[in-house]
């Protein structure tokens, strides 16, 4: 079977369980979202999933192979985070070589094209890039490796506007010309809502959601009125619909509902659809 | 073309009504080349999937039609059918939501007719 599985995986830290039986697949070729808050779990299950940390439970298996301690497995991912796996001293068109070494598919023109780009100096040593050229330089390697499966722990960061355009055209451009599976991990839920396919929403080590965008946000909505109306709406509502939150302003309230359209609605009463950021404020509040 | 994620219609849609509006705007002529999934997805950062979903919606309407190995064109006759069909949808897109503006302000059905008179002769 191609495709990520991750069966049952917990992990605890000291006196914080970070994961608790997190069970996921990530199909082979398509873009993810794994969004959550912080401290949620998000870079705890790209670290378990890339053996880069060991769970306390569970297993990751890739393709069909185990991935723990499989090189023909790990081969096959790669993720990029805040951590710098290259010397501090190295230059960054020498870590590109470096990469080149461990990734035979990594594609080094394709790297030197990039960093054109992205204005980002090669002969500079790693650490003495900024905080947003080491986003870049992470992202670079990233879209230039080649693997099947990419992770990317909060790509952005520190990147300006202009950058981050950039970032998301080169990752569509690259995912359209050969799809491989990108999971991407950002506080910045916007500007992925429209780049993504699947949403993996983690509260405190669990998955609250994991299902298609647009199955999501197509069975969710917002409903308005005042507070009475709404109130006997929401009481006719069927059971699997669920009400994630509201806000009382005055007399009028709003709800928001997931697992319903809010389709045949009573006069009076007002439907909007729910945006991926909003859906995720109200269920990972608390 | 102007895609917004803020609006309310989902992404797909407005793939959908935007090559819809260039065909009727006369930017994609009948038998003409329409860009790529690529460029659609790449031009407005949306995931591949989301572009050929809003263009696959033109494909089954016979609007669009792929050429293996080419591209998408714009069919013979999309024109006269997307009026046709915008036509149809003229009283759910536009007149009833402007009936129920009106009766929120109590503006009369007459008063509602004279603007729009009004509106045609200038």
């Amino acid at each position: 079977m191609r495709g990520i599985e991750v069966k049952n995986i917990s992990k605890s830290f000291k006196d914080t369980q970070a994961l608790r039986n997190v069970t996921l697949t990530f199909e082979a070729g398509k873009i993810y979202g794994l969004l959550g808050r912080n401290g949620a779990g998000k870079s705890t299950l790209l670290n378990i999933i890339s053996n880069r940390k060991y769970p306390n439970e569970g297993y990751v298996s890739v393709d069909g192979m185990p991935s723990a301690e499989n090189d023909e497995a790990l081969r096959k991912m790669f993720l990029i985070n805040e951590m710098n796996l290259y010397p501090e001293s190295m230059k960054v068109k020498d870590a590109f070589k470096v990469t080149k070494t461990f990734y035979s598919s990594f594609d080094e023109a394709y790297a030197l094209k990039l960093s054109e780009m992205f204005e980002l100096n090669i002969k500079k040593k790693i650490k003495s890039l900024s905080t947003g050229y080491q986003s870049i330089f992470r992202n670079i390697l990233a879209l230039s490796v080649n693997v099947p499966y990419v992770f990317f722990d909060e790509p952005v960061l520190g990147l300006d506007a202009y950058h981050r355009d950039l970032f998301y055209k080169l990752l569509i451009e690259k995912y359209s010309e050969d799809p491989f599976t990108a999971v991407i991990s950002t506080h910045l839920i916007e500007e992925v809502a429209n780049v993504i396919e699947e949403v993996i929403i983690i509260k405190k080590g669990e998955i609250l959601k994991n299902q298609s965008r647009d199955s999501i946000l197509e069975n969710s909505c917002t409903i308005s009125g005042t507070v009475s109306q709404v109130d006997s709406y929401v009481a006719s509502l069927p059971a699997r619909a669920e009400v994630i939150g509201s806000d009382v302003i005055g007399g009028l309230k709003s709800v928001y509902i997931c697992g319903d359209d809010g389709a045949r609605l009573p006069e009076g009463l007002e439907r909007s659809t729910m945006d991926l950021q909003k859906l995720f404020i109200q269920l990972t509040s608390m | 073309m102007n895609i917004n994620p803020g609006q309310d219609k989902p992404i797909f849609i407005q793939i959908a009504e935007g090559i819809e509006d260039g065909i009727l705007t006369g930017a994609f002529p009948e038998e003409s080349q329409i860009p790529s999934i690529t460029e659609f997805s790449v031009n407005y950062k949306i995931n591949p999937a989301t572009a050929l979903k809003g263009i696959n919606l033109l494909v089954d309407e016979n609007i669009i039609y792929k050429k293996r190995g080419v591209g998408m064109f714009v069919a013979e006759g999309a024109v006269q059918k997307l009026r046709k069909k915008r036509q149809d949808q003229f009283y759910t897109n536009y007149i009833s939501s402007l009936i129920d503006e009106a009766r929120r302000l109590g503006i009369s059905s007459e008063d509602v007719i004279a603007m729009i008179e009004r509106g045609f002769s200038k």
